[in-house]
């Protein structure tokens, strides 16, 4: 293999995990901007999308055109859930007793896939059959595209519903200022709850299709998760554009610093990010998060 | 943080006695290992709760500094054969350090940034702690590492360690119930007030986070090297993102900030799935249903019933 080529394999393994990396920053994101809390339990969304394809496709035995919407509203469903039983029912509104709900939410959600599933890795059947690709030298299969494109698809929805619809208008002043929003008559509560199933529905839609090629289990998305919220941070925390920008230059970092160091530390790579991006320049590459204090 | 001077220091004799006599009942060294255990999550829990408490801050990266300190202290005395207690104090300074560190740039932005900066940190050292085989032992653990010493004793067996680590604990608890009454402990008050008056008075806000934040990271690194020297062995599993998530349950459980309260956390969470062994396999559905049911309807966890019921006592006898 020439140094081309392997370099375009890279980018192609860097692109697919990038996708999934930016659909998780992207439910960080949304989650933040309603409620400025992190919800640490996206990475269980990213889990439970991937074992409702393995149920559904393989013992249910549906067509992944049904299987895959019904995956995703499941999961949408308990986005709500988390929003309208814990983080909206909480007595208490401080930051840090609402992200630890989604912390502790995120142990139970685990606990309950652990006991559905069991422990052990799930093949889950591809969208469409295996069959090698190449292009540039880079080999890959169906499934790559698959995810390449459902990840674009979802980004041109979003940024249609946030730009062109009423309830996408909606939910982003509701982000820029809670209270004008409800003086305007925006129902802020309903708003903070589709930020929690659309959140759900971008976890399911990334486990979805990245199962495919990583197995399903109970635990397989927490990994991701945070990797994604290093994506976030990445690009700048709460910042839409800056989600799918940190979610794609993670993931070709990682496949490209795995390539040319070594893969025993491609794991770390997300983190050592995380942190330099925190020391250095804490609103990530395009702006956001919150303004020093006092 | 209040526990009111006079009355503290009752209550933490109350608990000297009840340690020196707990031996005497329990004569089960298998009962004594889970008191051992649960002293060094005392102690772990009390330094987590002077951040919590005093700078309003949460860490997710306690296991890792309580993992540092058990891997740098074990390594340190059996590979290099350092004295025990000189390879303890070596991991405690280096621990300080890398908290000073993740400390300075990140304690002074609003906002959860220490969570994040933490919990990266944590999995960071997770993944070193698995793949430097040759100097950690890898995922099967780091074994052989000797015990700590007082007068050319060892002290190996639990009846020993029970006494050193319990020291530990009280003396930990003092400590850190001192501090609440120092020139920091009353700033950091302020600062939990209002932060803008505290910065206007002139409290170096960030100065003190931070060294709250260091001292926090020292406890449990003191505890983690205990923990080495006690077991013998060390496993990469007993340092992960999940006894963070525990020990932050513990604190929460008892009381966010209240030092009895992380004290009853440790206390009520340590034997848990020690006695229950069927509970070992529901261990995440429980830890994540109490924490969950806590935080919803009761943030201020048991020393907020206390004091709840205390203060009801208090009006209806008024």
């Amino acid at each position: 293999m020439s140094g081309w080529e392997q370099l375009s394999q890279y980018i192609m393994s860097g692109l697919t995990t990038g996708s999934i990396y930016a659909l998780a920053a992207l439910g960080f994101c949304l989650i933040y901007n309603a409620t400025h809390i992190v919800n640490f339990a996206q990475g269980d969304f990213i889990s439970l999308g991937g074992l409702m394809m393995y149920t559904l496709l393989g013992a249910a035995g549906l067509p992944a055109l049904v299987a895959l919407p019904l995956a995703v509203a499941v999961v949408a469903g308990l986005g709500v859930v988390l929003e309208a039983a814990a983080v909206g029912r909480a007595r208490s509104r401080e930051i840090t007793v609402l992200i630890f709900i989604t912390v502790a939410a995120s142990l139970l959600f685990r606990g309950v896939f652990k006991e559905v599933w069991g422990k052990q890795a799930l093949a889950v059947p591809p969208l469409s059959p295996d069959v090698p690709l190449k292009l540039l030298g880079a080999t890959f299969t169906p499934q790559n595209l698959w995810i390449l494109g459902i990840t674009l698809a979802a980004i041109v929805v979003l940024i249609y519903f946030f730009n062109h619809t009423l309830t996408g208008r909606a939910m982003r002043a509701v982000a820029i200022n809670p209270k004008a929003a409800a003086l305007m008559g925006i129902d802020t509560r309903r708003m903070v709850r589709l930020s929690f199933a659309l959140a759900g529905a971008l976890g399911a839609l990334a486990g979805a299709i990245i199962t495919p090629i990583t197995t399903a289990s109970y635990n397989v998305g927490v990994l991701m998760g945070l990797k994604g919220f290093a994506a976030a941070v990445l690009g700048g925390y709460g910042n839409f554009l800056g989600a799918i920008v940190g979610g794609l230059s993670l993931g070709l970092l990682e496949s490209l610093g795995a390539g040319a160091l070594s893969s025993t530390y491609k794991d770390v790579i997300a983190f050592v990010v995380l942190l330099l991006v925190l020391f250095v320049r804490p609103r990530g590459l395009l702006g956001g998060g919150e303004e020093t204090r006092v | 943080m209040n526990g009111g001077g006079r009355a503290f220091l009752w209550q933490l004799l109350a608990l000297a006695l009840a340690v020196a006599g707990a031996p005497l009942l329990v004569g089960n060294p298998y009962h004594l290992n889970v008191l051992n255990v649960m002293a060094l999550n005392v102690l772990v829990v009390t330094g987590l709760n002077l951040l919590i408490g005093f700078a309003g801050h949460i860490s997710l990266g306690h296991a890792a500094f309580y993992g540092l300190g058990a891997y740098v202290s074990g390594i340190l005395s059996s590979t290099h054969g350092w004295d025990p207690w000189l390879s303890t104090l070596a991991a405690a300074l280096l621990v300080a350090l890398v908290a000073l560190l993740i400390g300075i740039p990140t304690l002074r932005l609003a906002g959860n940034y220490l969570v994040m900066a933490t919990l990266g940190f944590n999995l960071i050292i997770t993944i070193l702690i698995l793949q430097l085989d040759e100097f950690t032992g890898g995922p099967s653990g780091f074994s052989g590492i000797p015990p700590l010493k007082v007068l050319g004793h060892s002290l190996a067996s639990d009846q020993q360690f029970y006494w050193l680590v319990w020291t530990a604990a009280l003396l930990g608890l003092l400590l850190a119930r001192n501090l609440a009454d120092s020139r920091v402990g009353r700033g950091l008050k302020a600062l939990h007030d209002s932060p803008v008056a505290a910065a206007a008075v002139g409290v170096p806000t960030a100065a003190y986070k931070v060294k709250v934040f260091v001292l926090s990271a020292v406890y449990a690194s003191l505890a983690g090297s205990l923990y080495a020297h006690y077991f013998g062995i060390v496993t990469p599993k007993t340092f992960d993102i999940f006894f963070s998530v525990e020990l932050v349950t513990m604190c929460l459980v008892g009381g966010m900030g209240s030092l009895w309260g992380g004290f009853f956390g440790a206390a009520f969470l340590t034997p848990l799935p020690q006695v229950l062994h069927v509970f070992d396999e529901y261990k995440d559905v429980f830890f994540g249903g109490i924490l969950l049911l806590l935080l919803i309807f009761q943030p201020q966890g048991l020393a907020g019933l206390w004091a709840r019921r205390s203060r009801a006592r208090a009006a209806r006898s008024a």
